[in-house]
């Protein structure tokens, strides 16, 4: 396994720090003075929750496309189309139920 | 010896061995997120059911969420840094990133207390209507955990403090690690589903 230094690692971190704190501190800022239509607020919250995940599983959790990680990989993809599945699933038929209800 | 330089490839007692543990250590990840999800699944469906009781926007302290984010992903740094020091076998520079990295997470907790606390007590528990119960349910199981975590943290301190830098303690390291992470990753979930988004 070709591992980094850990400089490289060291490096790694800073920087998913700082990308973290951005992503962070945009959609709170946004939401607590912002005079943003609510779409656009909610929009923001979670293209920078998903930016964030991603950085974080990247730079923090270290993962990456390489074959030794490929069924670490695997799991994760399958666990989020699960996610998908059940939070997406939940909701519609909520939905649904809701608005047969009225 | 490239031990513990990143949180999912791990040191090697017998190469395969090491990468299962880390590996099944991850699939219990997984299957954790298919219980947070579900939480999740609740909280979306039962968001606007308040009974009559306060929505988010009354009970909702925006910068006390914003600094206990701070808290998490600050300990999520100083994890990783007890992980590299983990590597170099600079056995006093992990015990001191990980009591950092505990402080924040205490930190974190008594923030969070702090937030049921004064709901309880001002009447917004979690039988004051199906939105209060799926906001304690979720944000506590996540609590839950991070207190979890902070206990495996403690007994790791010891563990490194009694027996040293031993390739069976850097595994462990490493795991911890990996669940730290996990729980940061959620919360970026929890602050932005239920925080946020329930301030619109």
């Amino acid at each position: 396994m070709n591992q980094p230094s850990p400089e490289r690692v060291l490096k790694g971190y800073l920087l998913g720090f700082t990308l973290c704190l951005v992503l962070t501190t945009v959609p709170f800022v946004l939401v607590m003075h912002g005079q943003a239509s609510r779409n656009t607020l909610l929009a923001v919250i979670f293209s920078a929750a998903v930016l964030q995940i991603l950085v974080q599983i990247r730079l923090f959790l270290h993962l990456d496309t390489s074959p030794e990680q490929r069924w670490t990989l695997m799991s994760l993809l399958y666990t989020l189309l699960i996610v998908g599945i059940l939070v997406g699933g939940s909701l519609w038929i909520m939905h649904s139920t809701g608005a047969h209800m009225m | 010896m490239n031990m513990a330089s990143s949180s999912l490839q791990s040191p090697h007692e017998g190469h395969d061995s090491a990468s299962n543990v880390t590996f099944g250590f991850w699939l219990y990840l997984m299957t954790d997120c298919l219980l947070f999800a579900s939480l999740f699944a609740t909280f979306a469906v039962l968001r606007h059911h308040y009974a009559g009781g306060p929505d988010g926007r009354a009970l909702f302290d925006l910068p006390g969420v914003y600094v206990e984010t701070l808290f998490l992903l600050l300990s999520s740094v100083t994890n990783g840094f007890s992980l590299i020091a983990a590597r170099q076998q600079r056995t006093h520079f992990v015990l001191a990133w990980l009591f950092l990295t505990a402080m924040f997470g205490m930190g974190f907790i008594w923030m969070e207390v702090g937030e049921f606390w004064t709901l309880v007590q001002q009447g917004h528990g979690p039988s004051k209507s199906a939105f209060l119960s799926a906001y304690f349910t979720l944000v506590g199981t996540h609590g839950a955990h991070v207190t979890v975590g902070l206990l495996w943290m403690w007994v790791m301190m010891i563990q490194v403090m009694d027996r040293g830098l031993t390739p069976r303690i850097q595994s462990r390291l490493v795991r911890l690690g990996m669940f730290w992470h996990f729980l940061d990753l959620i919360w970026v979930a929890v602050f932005s589903v239920v925080y946020l988004s329930g301030m619109l």
